[in-house]
């Protein structure tokens, strides 16, 4: 395959990765975060710092689903005494919390990041990695909405006080939430950082938090496939629009505010509402 | 004296956040719409004011013609924007708002270059006045006196006018608001209109400031000041007030005494996370 085409796929699928994991929170769990570029740092500064430090991939795979699903774990604590949109400023305050004190420590490279991280396949095996990482978080997803906690989830979404007044334990099922979300993005961080070689704390700011946030909602927010349909829109968007490139971002930003108005349910919604008028 | 120094530079860099978190609280208030993409009226303010400065403007004109078309941008933006989007979800205008300061930014960096503008002659950057060894331009002295006179003036216009009695009651009970002849449409516009001119006359004096004016330099301002209106309770005037000057007395200091740990923009949200672990509805109590 071209080397353009394998680079596309690869970051198609850790975008995909990363949508459906925050749509765990966001889209099954009805909470809003605005920090998810955070988990997806940590992911990827844990198996940096572990492969440059001569371990194996598979060691630096595991040691960045930890170390973001424990900060997730934290996050999900504190989260647990707020509420909408004090979560959601309370998830955008933690990714800047994250990225200022990485840009400090110079065992973490400060603002030069981690350079020379080897990656363990070449291009093709890097994108087959990213691509079944993709999938199995898909799946994953899949999973969790047809099982008992993905109704819970759904319950917690709609109406938290209705979900607990039935004796469930909401603050538990939302660390569930964090949990796993922030475990998916901790794999994308990993996949991340050996494809791109070179580590900065820019990569995880709030910019990509939003970015990442937009591929759930444009895509329809509470669908798997609507957050896989979203990761691969966006991610290729810049890419078609590389014709008008001086005005890639302006068109970005303007889309985003026409999907709002044309179709706040995103991309699943539009389906939906073909296949219905289809059907009639 | 290297302490008051601190301590003034942080209340000058405090009175800035109250202008830009006001206009967001009273948004949320209004609306309950976190309006990210206020960062691009702080800019627009700028830019509006550099260009005038810069083709012969007098400094004071310059500023006033910045937050004239800011304050005109502001109510089009909503009207245009956030108008169709207010019965969605709240994720649905957020979404809309980041996209909307993507496209802003983006637009003044395609019109004006990505460098930035500077001011051509900057006298009030340059000289202030002696205030027995403690050395403040007239910039600062600005920020400083248009935040007391905006924040005061905004508090008379809602105690004391009609509009302002409206606006408020439109806060507190819109349905019932409308049933007294209230008209909850033309509150919104005015609430944009006046929280884009504070953002703009913000912009433009910390473009003095910093004699740059750039694409995105109203960005971190306006993150900080979502956690600002957080930190004051989301929609409480007063709240908001205190929280800004402490945030930027907290950044003054945190600057010298935490910058081996956190950066001065993540100082911010540090106070912001700790705070609401301690108070999860904000400095003051809820609306």
């Amino acid at each position: 395959m071209d080397a353009y085409l394998t680079s596309l796929l690869t970051f198609v699928a850790i975008n995909v990765t990363l949508a459906l994991g925050l749509n765990l929170i966001t889209g099954f769990c009805g909470q809003v975060s605005l920090g998810h570029a955070a988990f997806f740092g940590a992911g990827a500064y844990a198996a940096a710092l572990v492969t440059t430090a001569g371990h194996p991939f598979a060691l630096g795979l595991l040691a960045a689903m930890a170390t973001a699903g424990v900060l997730g774990l934290v996050v999900g604590l504190a989260s647990l005494r707020v509420r909408e949109d004090f979560l959601a400023i309370t998830t955008m305050g933690a990714g800047f919390l994250f990225l200022g004190f990485v840009r400090k420590q110079e065992w973490l490279g400060g603002e030069f990041g981690i350079p020379g991280i080897r990656p363990p396949f070449g291009p093709e095996g890097m994108a087959i990695l990213a691509v079944a990482s993709a999938l199995l978080v898909w799946a994953a997803g899949i999973a969790v909405r047809r099982s008992w906690m993905g109704r819970i989830f759904l319950a917690i979404a709609r109406d938290e006080e209705a979900a607990s007044s039935l004796g469930i334990d909401t603050a538990r099922f939302k660390l569930a939430a964090f949990l796993l979300g922030t475990v998916s993005a901790g794999l994308a961080g990993a996949v991340y950082a050996h494809v791109v070689q070179l580590i900065v704390p820019d990569a995880f700011g709030f910019i990509q938090s939003i970015t990442i946030l937009a591929m759930v909602v444009v895509g329809g927010i509470g669908s798997n496939l609507g957050a896989v349909a979203g990761a691969v829109l966006l991610t290729l968007l810049p890419e078609m629009f590389r014709f008008v490139d001086t005005y890639k971002l302006l068109v970005y930003g303007g889309l985003l505010i026409l999907v709002m108005h044309l179709s706040p349910d995103g991309l699943v919604g539009i389906a939906r509402r073909l296949l219905g008028a289809v059907r009639r | 004296m290297f302490y008051v120094e601190l301590l003034i530079a942080g209340l000058v860099q405090g009175a800035m956040y109250a202008m830009m978190a006001l206009g967001l609280t009273l948004i949320y208030g209004l609306l309950r719409i976190l309006h990210i993409a206020h960062a691009a009226f702080f800019t627009l303010g700028g830019y509006v004011g550099v260009l005038a400065a810069n083709s012969g403007l007098p400094l004071g004109a310059a500023a006033a013609l910045g937050v004239l078309v800011a304050a005109t941008a502001g109510p089009l933006v909503y009207g245009t924007v956030y108008r169709p989007l207010l019965d969605k979800p709240p994720y649905v205008a957020l979404i809309a708002s980041i996209g909307l300061l993507i496209a802003m930014e983006d637009g003044f960096r395609l019109l004006f270059g990505p460098y930035g503008l500077s001011f051509a002659e900057n006298p009030w950057f340059v000289t202030g006045p002696d205030l027995g060894g403690i050395f403040l331009n007239w910039v600062q002295i600005a920020l400083g006196l248009s935040a007391v006179l905006a924040i005061a003036g905004l508090g008379l216009f809602a105690v004391g006018s009609r509009a302002g009695v409206a606006w408020r009651a439109t806060v507190d009970d819109p349905e019932m608001a409308m049933s007294f002849g209230v008209s909850p449409e033309r509150v919104r516009l005015l609430a944009f209109a006046l929280a884009s001119a504070l953002a703009g006359l913000a912009g433009f004096l910390v473009g003095l400031l910093n004699n740059l004016i750039e694409p995105g330099m109203g960005n971190i301002t306006s993150y900080k000041g979502l956690a600002i209106v957080v930190l004051g309770g989301l929609g409480n005037v007063p709240g908001t007030l205190w929280a800004s000057l402490l945030l930027g007395v907290a950044e003054s200091f945190g600057t010298i005494y935490l910058d081996k740990i956190l950066d001065r923009d993540a100082i911010a949200f540090f106070i912001l996370v700790a705070v609401l672990m301690w108070r999860p509805q904000g400095l003051a109590r809820g609306r």
